[in-house]
């Protein structure tokens, strides 16, 4: 199982593009944490998700 | 007063009034950032969420410069995590510390500031720690690389005005950086009393998210604080301990 923002998803063995193609997140709006460390954008193709992972993804909101 | 420029980490801006963007609605924004004349329009880095299309990226007009802030984190590290996430968002360097222990008071922790300060100065960011006004704090702000200090004048969301009012006279004073007063000030006569003062920029985001009319508010603290910025470079007049000066002559009365 990965958690990816705190919910644990069965997708280990995906690569991390794979799986927000999968989803609604809209990737010009985004950054990645992987087990704490930043991901660039164009190692989300090369990224294979593993069991253990520990995936954030985050973006702006309003806020003062 | 076209060369009067806010200046933050070799940036200048014209509009020294800096925009929250938090408990309104998107589509406030671009009548905010254009009432508001501001320049800078902080926001807040988040988990994403999928189910709504939209991003406040949309909404914010083009040139306006983004300062994400740290809030959520309660350590220097936190911070600095969060400063690095919002910097891959791809918006800028611009941080605006914000960090917090209690969320009863969200009193900001000076001594973990200072330590992110340090830390994300070195790495590029043009820091913008938000503070406790004590003038020991603000010089080791300054020494960890800070482009500005950004004094609370009253707790967040309170506006309850410049309660700190004495202690952000000694920062004007002894802090060779920009002054910019953050979070407490609720109307624009608080806003202009602390140009008045010295203060280089004032942050809003309560006063104008809880006020009935925003875009309106929003155009009452522009001219509140472009008055005290006049007021303040054309030096004001002063203040008699006691009695009265004629302003009128005292001579040529018509009489005897």
């Amino acid at each position: 199982m990965v958690k990816v923002n705190g919910d644990f998803l069965d997708i280990a063995g995906k690569t991390l593009l794979e799986y927000l193609e999968s989803t609604n997140y809209d990737t010009r709006r985004i950054a990645i944490e992987k087990n704490g460390e930043i991901l660039p954008k164009e190692k989300y193709g090369k990224t294979k998700l593993e069991d253990g992972d520990i995936i954030e993804i985050v973006s702006f909101v309003g806020g003062g | 007063m076209t060369d009067d420029k806010l200046i933050l980490g070799g940036h200048e801006f014209n509009s020294r009034f800096i925009l929250g963007s938090g408990k309104y609605s998107l589509n406030l924004i671009e009548a905010a950032v254009r009432d508001a004349g501001a320049e800078i329009i902080t926001l807040a880095v988040r988990r994403a969420n999928t189910q709504k299309g939209e991003n406040i990226l949309d909404y914010i007009p083009k040139g306006i410069t983004l300062l994400p802030n740290t809030s959520g984190a309660r350590n220097a590290d936190e911070a600095v995590r969060i400063a690095r996430l919002a910097r891959e968002l791809g918006c800028g360097d611009f941080v605006k510390i914000e960090i917090m222990r209690d969320s009863k008071y969200l009193l900001p922790d000076n001594y973990e500031t200072v330590k992110a300060t340090e830390i994300l100065a070195k790495e590029g960011f043009v820091v913008m720690p938000y503070m406790y006004p004590d003038l020991n704090i603000a010089r080791d702000l300054v020494s960890a690389g800070a482009a500005c200090v950004m004094p609370l004048a009253a707790p967040i969301g309170s506006n309850k005005g410049l309660a700190t009012k004495e202690f952000i006279q000694i920062l004007i004073d002894e802090i060779p950086l920009p002054v910019i007063v953050d979070a407490g000030i609720g109307k624009p006569s608080e806003a202009c009393e602390a140009m008045e003062m010295g203060a280089a920029a004032i942050m809003a985001n309560t006063a104008l998210a809880t006020a009935g009319n925003l875009p309106l508010m929003a155009s009452a603290m522009k001219l509140a604080i472009e008055a005290g910025r006049k007021a303040y470079l054309a030096k004001p007049g002063r203040v008699l301990s006691r009695g009265a000066s004629a302003s009128d002559p005292l001579t040529g009365f018509l009489r005897e």
